[in-house]
């Protein structure tokens, strides 16, 4: 079982206590508790149990405009004072930085909503069994699928924020994470795909059948794929690459980027950087969200932000270092975005795809080509050929590159958002991109 | 040595009691301790921001039998949650028998000393060399808009208890200085990262003031990316640099070459063992046994002493990686590869340091072969996809080559590449053999671990690079 409120809350109020009688000003403390299980199929068997009790604490201390900070597992007492007394000793050794203060007091969440996050339902191993059962027999019913892997993890946690200003809050959340990564083989080529499931609540679980299905669907696709020439050509990405965009945009208003100068959208705000329709929405109170939260990691309140309106950049993502630097005041979003979104765009999928003769559909990307210094963008790719609407053959070893400055500004999004991860986009076509192959 | 049985309220007899009793029908199994204290000291925009220390203990307790691997972690060493992770292996287990395996080689041989590195240099020392590095860059150069520095210190003592009460301990000192900066001239920014490491002191990698030369590369790179001109889109000759671009060998064929892929066999190399895999004259290696490397081990995470072990010798696949499971499963014995993040996570096959051997030519003869490609010096990382065998990396500092001779430098690209066939085509091998400066960290699973690379020059006949111009 995961740990209850009362246990943290005696863990928290212990350190921000020996904290202040070692000499700190002012300290944060929050302890969190992690317990996971996980099953592991393969090849329709048995393959690993995994049974995780995760204890964690990081305490910030404070002494004027000096700052450090310990973390540990260990949350036996006489570990705790050991690093504790270190920490503040290192505090004083600490060089002073006139931005470093623990959040302003009105800005810190008041109230904790329930958000239903967390559903109580434990799932036994068997139960677990049962439906990676299901799940890889309608993984592998297709001979082309030479291997299956699945897995199913229940997670609980809980967690105490507390701090010398009075702050002191948390509570558990819960996630149900099924995926499916399976194996096709033809004569000519080896593929690998998979598919992935994750909900706040059990019940709201994919189908296993439907999981299986889909995974060993998306594999069978792309054997025998082709490379095809050096081109620019207007480029789809799938919902699970298009998140991974919206992301790298996240990174690049974050305060930290903007405040250090090192990010390409420094200076953007009330600037036109995305093409006129586009709208990006960070909304924290999403019932069963996979990021809704009431507070960020500090204890500011996190409301519903605005990030671009009409293509205009309207927020940056700010913390309370950062935005005392920047003069800004936080908006609840140190350690990033809740439920960060593309509002959805006009055009069906279908006739996304139909809107060029000639188009790349990404399915996949690989490697780390983003570079939010200078906006360029360069990875390898997986994808498909697409004609008049028609996926014609799988496309491999291409990579596809372009400057997110001239991206951003060639982006048509589809009609069909769905809340699969806690980052989500509308599948996304960008033109004006380079796509180097043979 | 750690004693993990210290503030317990369980002895060590009796853990190795559990143990022994947990196991004694499984084919294979430990129970691992580990207690990790590190510390990160970060200067960035002219100040100290970060200065945090983290200490980390628990264990992870696995069983195996057959191909079913039972795991249970947690961080506190009592007899509660110890008897409460064995009963959750007996249930995943229950139907299933084993023989224990006993058989664990012996070493004597350390590859580093049983140091702490975060005491051994005062904090204020540490902050010191930090803001001599942020004025050292800033007086060097206008056009220096950011400065980054870090040290990361790291001590990790792990003991591995087996069935029958048999120990095996080590501790791993780790160590890492890292550069930063950003320049900014005529609107136009460039960022240059440089950074040394290894299983050592500070001082050993920072004496006579030579961090200097750590901020020069970073520096160096930074400038070149600042008249960097869009890089070539499509197929072409590239030269690789020695020492840091061998991340190629670590993706192309390293993670192919991993025991876990090719039992399951989900990698392109599976079913090419003995066959001809590289070009004549490529021979590659993954050695764990090189004093003081960031990816070498005196033992591996399930207690067997690490090798050199041969993967690619004159062109012809020779070996696979392996821990104890997939060795077993393939009927072969662990090369000593069998590593895990921390306790929180699995044993898997894993590369420790991955060289190329050096050959007999030079960077000129390959540089002087080329008419149209390019000279990649730098790499960011990379990434493999090692079903269908294609991998990528990234680089951070490259050339182009027009007609024989270096020109001008051009824009980060990543270059991708088939494993399985890239290393035929491999024309010639350089004879400057070097490592890399210790900075590198693999991922798999989910799991990091720091990891080297080393190989000479090498040019390859064709690859596909992804820049915008066509």
């Amino acid at each position: 079982m995961v740990k209850d409120q009362e246990f943290l809350e005696k863990k928290a109020s212990y350190c921000l206590g020996l904290a202040k009688k070692l000499g700190a000003t002012e300290s944060s403390v929050i302890v969190n508790n992690s317990v996971s299980e996980t099953v592991n199929f393969r090849n329709k068997k048995l393959d690993e149990s995994n049974r995780s009790d995760d204890l964690g604490i990081s305490i910030t201390t404070y002494i004027g405009k000096k700052k450090s900070s310990i973390s540990s597992s260990n949350l036996l007492d006489d570990n705790l004072n050991i690093l504790i007394e270190k920490c503040v000793e290192t505090t004083k050794n600490t060089p002073e930085d006139e931005f470093n203060s623990l959040p302003d007091k009105d800005l810190l969440a008041k109230e904790v909503k329930d958000l239903n996050l967390y559903d109580d339902t434990h799932i036994e191993n068997d139960q677990k069994i049962d439906y990676l059962k299901k799940l890889e027999f309608a993984a592998s019913s297709d001979k082309k699928i030479v291997n299956t892997e699945s897995s199913f993890t229940q997670n609980k946690s809980n967690f105490i924020l507390a701090n010398t200003e009075g702050f002191c809050a948390g509570y558990k959340t819960s996630s149900f994470t099924a995926s499916s990564v399976t194996v096709a083989k033809d004569e000519k080529s080896m593929e690998r795909d998979y598919d992935y499931s994750s909900k706040c609540f059990f019940k709201d679980l994919d189908d296993a059948g439907e999981l299986g299905k889909q995974a060993a669907d998306q594999t069978i696709r792309k054997l025998s794929p082709k490379k095809i020439g050096s081109e620019k050509i207007a480029i789809i990405f799938d919902k699970r690459i298009a998140k991974g965009i919206l992301s790298t945009f996240a990174n690049a208003i974050s305060s930290s980027a903007i405040s250090r100068g090192t990010s390409f959208l420094k200076d953007k705000v009330n600037q036109k950087i995305f093409s006129d329709s586009i709208n990006v929405l960070d909304k924290p109170d999403i019932l069963k969200g996979l990021g809704s939260r009431n507070f960020d990691r500090e204890g500011v309140k996190t409301d519903t932000l605005i990030l671009v309106e009409q293509g205009i950049l309207k927020n940056y993502l700010i913390d309370t270092y950062n935005g005392k630097k920047l003069n800004l005041k936080s908006n609840g979003r140190y350690g990033g975005t809740s439920n960060l979104y593309f509002e959805n765009g006009n055009l069906s999928f279908k006739d996304l795809l139909n809107s060029k003769s000639k188009s790349l559909y990404i399915t996949e990307t690989i490697g780390h080509g983003n570079n939010i210094v200078t906006g360029d963008y360069s990875v390898g790719a997986t994808g498909f050929l697409v004609e008049n609407g028609e996926f014609k053959y799988p496309i491999n070893e291409i990579t596809i590159a372009g400057n997110f400055k001239d991206m951003f500004q060639h982006i048509t999004l589809a009609n069909d958002l769905e809340f699969k991860y806690a980052t989500n986009s509308p599948t996304m076509m960008i033109e004006g991109m380079v796509v180097a192959g043979k | 040595m750690n004693n993990f049985f210290e503030k317990s309220d369980i002895s060590r007899s009796e853990a190795e009691n559990i143990v022994s009793d947990t196991l004694s029908k499984c084919d294979d199994g430990e129970l691992y301790l580990e207690n990790t204290k590190s510390e990160t000291l970060l200067l960035d925009d002219n100040k100290i921001k970060n200065s945090s220390y983290n200490s980390d203990l628990g264990f992870g307790f696995r069983a195996i039998s057959d191909e079913i691997v039972a795991y249970s972690h947690s961080n506190e060493i009592s007899k509660n949650s110890l008897r409460q992770s064995s009963e959750n292996l007996k249930s995943t287990l229950k139907s299933v028998k084993g023989t224990y395996n006993h058989e664990i080689p012996k070493s004597n041989k350390k590859y580093y000393d049983n140091i702490n590195p975060i005491e051994q240099k005062s904090l204020n020392e540490k902050i010191k060399i930090l803001n001599e590095v942020n004025n050292y860059l800033r007086s060097k150069d206008n056009n220096i808009k950011q400065v980054t520095a870090n040290f990361l210190g790291e001590q990790k003592s792990v003991e591995i208890i087996r069935s029958g009460g048999e120990s095996l301990t080590d501790v791993r000192p780790l160590i890492r200085f890292n550069v930063s900066v950003m320049l900014e001239k005529n609107g136009r920014k460039e960022s240059g990262v440089y950074g040394v490491g290894g299983r050592q002191s500070y001082d050993f990698y920072l004496k006579d003031e030579n961090w200097k030369s750590v901020c020069d590369e970073a520096l160096r790179i930074a400038s070149v990316n600042l008249e960097s001109k869009p890089a070539p889109a499509g197929e072409m000759k590239v030269v690789l640099g020695p020492g840091w671009p061998a991340i190629l060998i670590h993706e192309a064929v390293g993670h192919g070459l991993e025991g876990d892929f090719n039992r399951k066999k989900t990698s392109a190399f599976h079913n090419l063992m003995g066959q001809k895999v590289a070009s004549e004259g490529v021979t590659i290696v993954d050695d764990g046994t090189i004093d003081n490397r960031r990816g070498s081990l005196t033992i591996d995470d399930e207690g067997t002493p690490t090798e050199k072990t041969v993967l690619i010798e004159n062109g012809i696949l020779k070996n696979f990686m392996q821990d104890r499971l997939n060795a077993r499963l393939m009927k072969t014995r662990s090369t000593g590869s069998g590593r895990r993040e921390n306790y929180r996570h699995i044993v898997l096959p894993r590369m420790r340091n991955t060289m190329m051997l050096s050959g007999n030519q030079t960077q000129d003869e390959m540089i002087k072969a080329v008419d149209k490609g390019i000279f990649a010096v730098s790499f960011g990382g990379g990434q493999v996809d090692i079903t269908s065998g294609k991998f990528v990396f990234n680089c951070t500092e490259a050339y182009e080559i027009v007609n024989g001779k270096i020109g001008s430098p051009i824009k980060g690209a990543t270059l991708i590449g088939d494993g399985p066939s890239s290393l035929k085509e491999v024309s010639m091998v350089g004879n400057d053999m070097m490592m890399d400066p210790g900075i590198g960290t693999c991922g798999k699973a989910g799991q990091g671990v720091p990891v080297g690379v080393a190989q000479p020059s090498i040019l390859i006949n064709k690859m596909t690079v992804g820049g915008t111009k066509l």
